[in-house]
């Protein structure tokens, strides 16, 4: 899932300085599951931002609430329709797409970004999410024992650690594991070192020119691609 | 024919001593120059770091082009961290043109323990994809297969970490740079001999040259220092304690004397082709370790 953080409250308040009426809308699903923006988060955002105005004496703001199951589809963008009518900005508490897919459907519409999108992972434990994936359109998580080196080691090699790892952790940072000795445990366990013996030639950057497009062969096939 | 002089330096019997310069923050390279007349010499070839640790400074290649100019046999050291593929190409081709042709290729430490902390990474490549792109050079295409208009030629070197706490996956990445073309190996800092001993029975089997990495440590904190922020250094304790048995002022004696003495057993023992002293910031001290450690004498 998508992984993100909201932003400061100093930050949001500058935010949404230059506009009145405010509606604060959540996302149902990847910002719930992180804490970071779902229907529970608004409401807090909501309490944090009067409280802190009230304390400022410059009430200036009206705020409403609501959270749509999906902010990154253009499906649910219609239940927004009748709740922007009266407001002068929204702050969004969706992923980065969240917030692109208000701004494409609504042109005229301010569409603040509430939250900092920071990766695509999953839950260490309750409150800790931890990176897996960087989306680098070329999988090669057969040849490192379902560990990726991309997302996983600082320097994304894909040759064998490289001389900074000590106790098995990363020079980067001496609390995350080097992912090079996981990989390597992981091979050596499942008898499968020769992969890491092989050499990697560099990796294919053009899967990356962004922004990048999926096209479903369904769709070729019927013909419908809009190029 | 051999590449360059180093090369033709390490066919020999020799042993073999290098050491290396860290170029300047800025443009006076006045003391880099004093560095140079100092020690060119008295070593076979001085590498030119390239931002070691990840700290800013004036280039590898620029260094490279002052020794040669002095009189004196670069390796020029050349990381993944700040260059694409396009770039160090291209300064690959420079440095041929201009007569650098010792190469010693590096992945670079991280960003994060440098001074730049929010520039971007680069890491297009890794080391060995790094000798490997030395290799297609001199084969006459690029990276992308294009054919080039003068064909360069280096000779190539790589390090390797003989004291990791976990050695198999070390072992693993020196078999692939010395089936990408690597001919010489500078280790990271070693200090223990036992260690190094092992390390030798595994890298005998393979026609390379290895020299042994000699960190000169200036005091115990500074010991405690590296052993925190430096990637890959591990300063054993025993010499950690030793360092702090020095006098106040005279810790860079005691690691001086360290230096000599660890040299003058890989020589004795003949555990390896050679050492590579690294004096971090105290290069005007390298002759002193060389004659300390029996070393003496203009190997020009």
């Amino acid at each position: 899932m998508i992984v993100a953080e909201q932003k400061p409250l100093d930050e949001l308040m500058n935010m949404i300085e230059p506009y009145n009426r405010i509606l604060l809308l959540g996302c149902g699903t990847c910002m719930t599951v992180c804490d970071a923006g779902g229907e529970k988060e608004v409401s807090v955002l909501h309490s944090r931002l009067r409280l802190a105005e009230a304390k400022r004496g410059d009430g200036a703001h009206s705020y409403s609430e609501f959270t749509l199951k999906r902010q990154c589809e253009s499906e649910y963008m219609d239940l927004l329709a009748d709740r922007i009518a009266d407001i002068d900005a929204v702050l969004s508490l969706g992923c980065g797409i969240g917030v692109q897919a208000i701004a494409e459907s609504y042109p005229f519409l301010p569409v603040l970004p509430g939250v900092n999108t920071s990766f695509m992972g999953m839950a260490k434990e309750w409150g800790i999410w931890d990176e897996r994936c960087a989306a680098c359109g070329g999988c090669r998580l057969d040849e490192t024992g379902g560990i990726c080196p991309i997302t996983r080691c600082t320097k994304g090699i894909l040759n064998g650690p490289c001389a900074g790892t000590k106790n098995g952790k990363c020079e980067a940072n001496p609390d995350i594991d080097c992912a090079w000795i996981l990989i390597y445990r992981r091979l050596e366990q499942m008898n499968d070192l020769d992969k890491m013996r092989r050499y990697y030639p560099p990796r294919n950057f053009r899967a990356i020119p962004r922004p990048r497009r999926i096209v479903s062969r369904a769709i070729i096939g019927a013909g419908e691609n809009d190029g | 024919m051999a590449k360059s002089l180093f090369e033709e330096k390490l066919q020999s019997d020799e042993f073999i001593v290098t050491t290396e310069i860290g170029p300047p923050k800025g443009v006076d390279i006045e003391e880099m120059a004093h560095h140079i007349d100092l020690l060119k010499d008295r070593v076979d070839a001085i590498n030119v770091t390239d931002h070691q640790s990840s700290v800013m400074r004036y280039p590898s290649l620029g260094g490279c082009l002052l020794v040669k100019e002095r009189g004196g046999e670069p390796v020029m050291q050349v990381t993944c961290r700040d260059r694409n593929r396009l770039a160090l190409e291209a300064d690959l081709l420079f440095a041929f043109s201009r007569g650098v042709t010792n190469v010693l290729a590096l992945t670079g430490d991280c960003i994060d323990v440098g001074d730049h902390k929010e520039a971007k990474p680069v890491f297009d490549l890794d080391s060995v994809q790094l000798l490997e792109m030395v290799r297609t050079l001199e084969s006459g295409t690029d990276q992308a297969g294009n054919e080039l208009k003068g064909t360069p030629s280096f000779f190539c070197g790589a390090t390797v970490h003989p004291e990791a706490d976990i050695i198999e996956p070390q072992l693993i990445k020196f078999n692939k740079k010395v089936a990408a073309g690597a001919r010489f190996f500078q280790t990271q800092g070693v200090f223990d001999l036992a260690q190094l001993r092992r390390f030798m029975q595994y890298a005998s089997q393979f026609d390379v040259v290895i020299l042994a990495g000699v960190i000169v440590m200036a005091s115990a904190r500074m010991a405690k220092f590296m052993n925190d922020n430096v990637p890959g250094i591990i300063v054993p304790q025993d010499v950690i304690d030793e360092l702090a048995t020095a006098e106040k002022g005279k810790g860079l004696q005691k690691g001086i004397e360290i230096a000599a003495r660890f040299i003058r057993s890989v020589k004795e023992e003949k555990l390896c082709h050679g050492v590579h002293i690294m004096a971090v910031g105290n290069e005007a001290r390298v002759p002193e370790i060389i004659e300390a450690a029996g070393l003496i004498g203009s190997r020009a």
